[in-house]
């Protein structure tokens, strides 16, 4: 198989690494006060103050061009800043969506009047995204989605229903997967992407509570929302191959490694009391560290390969698919070796980071791709489909 | 690229040479056996044993990060003989100025006996070896495995050996860097290797799923077996980025931190990916004449050489504890590797 050689080491730049203590000083003073359980949400977590802030450093954006309000810098200046947001659990999740993903699409496949008009807010912290792709009946099934924009001679008109879509009532725009031509049936032709102001008329966003009591993922719902010409993002008929494009991206970054992180860390500082230190504490310790190296040499790897221009679908799902399994291995592990201690005199708030990163492990695998899809996908590139 | 090379030379030479019939032979008959002596002279004519000697002594100057390639396609083609460890051991006697002696050499630990006698009780490709690079306490010396007294170990390979007082007084001791263990260095080998055997056992079952058919199509279309073969291949290319941390740098000492995570993560993924080969292989997989037992038992045999996973995982969780700030100080430790050429 090709693809398995082709991962070589990479180290990050010294000019990208050169930002990292700067970083790191202002990420320490700026979460000291937040406590650990409300930090292991960072980019689930949501504070425009702190965007705002990120956004003052000149840290949004980072990778978008200076014309436009961005950094004009490398994708490693911002892997270095995102693997520190998140090992500091800090509130990252108002920009996380248009910083990682809509401003970069945007800039790949709109109008010059799109870019100029999106990406400097973004930049400055002031314009929000959402994803909505899923919708109650199509999930993994995405190419099945009924969400319609019909041509009208304003625009489009938005009839339909997104679900899932994280952040949404906390958000200015919504980039939406609709049907603008043909049926379900045709899957992936007459697909399109289009720009959603939310508070256009017509449309209604309502909070879903998760089973750990956050409200961070929404129904939106488009009842004859009329949106100008000016909404369609690249070409009509062109939202599958954009979405997948726009799919690499997501997945093999450090989120798919770091969503314990804060957890582990917190862990590891009780481990390394008297009370805390035991031997099996220290093997756990032990493999998840042998298990973290190689996966972040591998996202690393998967990100110079981005940063050439290629598109490693099948890297980077083998990435996310081991790197969420990490995620998920983490809380049950570290549950496992604190109650199977003599003592009960563990740290509260480690038990209640423990709890919040236990209740949300289930998300882990699910959100941008579910583990059966990626397993799909992985197996497609080693040509068995 | 000079790595390649190298891996490539390896690659044509064992392909050729290292054949599962040879391999079989070699497993029967040991260090006597015609097969040993045709396929180590084959190898010494390469010059790979000698790749890590500088070129002053002969050699081709390279670096451990250098010779990945070459250990992994000996893994790739279950290579009964301990050419990895001969190349490093030879490199350690050349800087110590020790007279390197013809033929294999392997490594391992052992004590001094009361009577001044040396003993090892588990050395790897001892069956096979022509000598054996001995680390005892700060102690190392090279001692000849022909006149050695044997004792069977548990694997085909390998065997205890002890040798007398005057074997040990006559053998040449051996200055090396205080800060390097036996075990650190042949885990980095064993390590590689492993993510050649892991990389063979995969592409084996990758083909056999194209090829095998059960109700009337290959099983490598049912999505069972497509999600196996999935599994597999995140295991075979994390251990394959994990076992090259294990091996990076210029030089031939290996970083015992990232060793730990090398072989760690190596013998993690030897349990799994042997599991789902003869899974997925039903069980023509589990018979003598079937190669595919060549690699997974050599898997499982890697993975009980110079430390398993729960040893390394020590030795990381160590690292761990003992550093007071954030994980990602000490995965960056690891990972932050110069490029290797
Ligand atoms: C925290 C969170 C945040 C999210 N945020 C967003 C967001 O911002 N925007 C957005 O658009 N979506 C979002 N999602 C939705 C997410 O992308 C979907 O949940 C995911 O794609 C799966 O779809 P589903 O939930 O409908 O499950 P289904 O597709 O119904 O799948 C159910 C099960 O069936 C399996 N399955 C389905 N098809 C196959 C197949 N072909 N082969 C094998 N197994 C199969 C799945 O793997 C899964 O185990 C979010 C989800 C979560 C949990």
């Amino acid at each position: 198989m090709s693809t398995l050689d082709s991962l070589t080491l990479t180290r990050i730049p010294a000019q990208d690494e050169a930002l990292r203590a700067e970083v790191r000083a202002f990420l320490a003073e700026a979460t000291r006060d937040i406590p650990a359980h409300i930090r292991a949400r960072s980019w689930s977590g949501y504070s425009t103050e702190f965007s705002r802030r990120l956004a003052a450093k000149g840290w949004l954006g980072v990778t978008l061009p200076q014309e436009y309000g961005g950094g004009g810098r490398s994708a490693f200046t911002r892997y270095v800043l995102v693997e520190e947001f998140l090992n500091f659990g800090a509130p990252v999740g108002s920009h996380w969506i248009a910083d990682r993903q809509s401003a970069p699409l945007i800039l790949k496949f709109g109008t010059e009047a799109q870019k100029q008009f999106y990406i400097p807010r973004v930049c400055r912290g002031e314009a929000f995204f959402c994803i909505g792709m899923s919708e109650p009946n199509s999930g993994s099934d995405l190419a099945s989605v009924k969400t319609r924009a019909t041509p009208n001679d304003q625009g489009f008109v938005l009839n339909g229903q997104k679900i899932w879509t994280t952040n949404a009532h906390h958000c200015q725009y919504m980039i939406a997967l609709v049907r603008t031509s043909g049926t379900p049936e045709d899957r992936h032709k007459g697909l399109s992407q289009v720009i959603v102001d939310l508070s256009l008329p017509g449309v209604t966003v309502r909070p879903i509570e998760d089973l750990s009591g956050d409200s961070h993922f929404c129904e939106v719902f488009f009842d004859n929302v009329q949106l100008g010409a000016d909404a369609l993002i690249g070409a009509e008929g062109q939202g599958w191959e954009q979405v997948t494009a726009e799919l690499a991206f997501e997945r093999s970054g450090p989120e798919r490694l770091y969503s314990s992180i804060v957890l582990f860390d917190q862990w590891l500082q009780y481990v390394r009391t008297p009370e805390g230190r035991t031997d099996s504490a220290r093997q756990l310790a032990g493999k998840v560290l042998t298990q973290l190296a190689p996966l972040r040499a591998m996202s690393v790897s998967v990100q110079e390969k981005l940063t050439q221009g290629a598109s490693p679908i099948v890297e980077a799902a083998l990435v996310k698919e081991l790197g969420t399994t990490l995620e998920q291995m983490i809380p049950a592990a570290i549950a496992e070796d604190l109650f199977s201690r003599d003592a009960e005199d563990v740290p509260v708030e480690l038990l209640q980071t423990l709890k919040y990163v236990t209740e949300a492990s289930p998300s882990f695998s699910l959100r941008g791709g579910t583990r059966d899809i990626l397993r799909g996908m992985i197996a497609r590139g080693l040509g068995l489909r | 690229m000079n790595n390649d090379l190298f891996a490539d030379a390896a690659r044509d030479v064992l392909a050729d040479q290292c054949t599962p019939h040879v391999v079989r032979a070699i497993e029967a008959g040991g260090r006597t056996a015609e097969a040993t002596t045709a396929l180590w002279e084959q190898l010494e004519a390469t010059g790979l044993a000698d790749a890590l000697l500088s070129e002053d002594d002969g050699g081709a100057g390279l670096g451990l990060g250098q010779v990945f390639g070459v250990l992994e396609q000996c893994g790739a083609h279950a290579l009964p003989l301990p050419l990895g460890e001969t190349m490093v051991a030879r490199a350690l006697l050349a800087r110590a100025g020790v007279a390197r002696p013809a033929g294999s050499i392997t490594l391992a630990r052992g004590e001094r006996l009361a009577d001044g006698g040396l003993r090892c009780a588990l050395v790897r490709s001892g069956q096979v070896a022509g000598a054996v690079l001995v680390q005892t306490g700060t102690e190392w010396r090279l001692l000849g495995t022909g006149d050695a007294q044997g004792a069977a170990q548990a694997l085909a390979l390998d065997a205890a050996l002890t040798w007398t007082a005057a074997q040990v007084q006559a053998a040449p001791a051996v200055e090396v860097n205080g800060a390097l263990d036996a075990r650190t260095l042949q885990a980095a080998v064993v390590a590689a290797q492993m993510a050649g055997a892991l990389s063979s056992v995969f592409q084996r079952s990758l083909q056999y799923a194209n090829e095998r058919q059960q109700f009337g199509r290959p099983i490598g279309k049912f999505q069972a077996i497509q999600h196996q073969l999935a599994v597999m291949s995140e295991h075979v290319f994390a251990a394959r980025m994990a076992a090259q941390l294990g091996c990076s740098g210029a030089g031939v000492l290996p970083d015992r931190l990232r060793v730990a995570t090398a072989k760690a993560r190596c013998s993690e993924a030897a349990l799994v990916v042997a599991e789902l080969a003869h899974a997925i292989h039903g069980a023509i997989g589990f018979t003598e004449e079937y190669d595919l037992q060549l690699f997974t038992r050599r898997l499982h045999a890697w993975r009980q050489t110079a430390g398993s996973e729960a040893y390394w995982y020590g030795v990381a969780g160590e690292a761990l504890l003992d550093h007071p700030g954030m994980s990602l100080d000490i995965v960056r430790r690891i990972t932050d590797v110069d490029a290797v050429l």
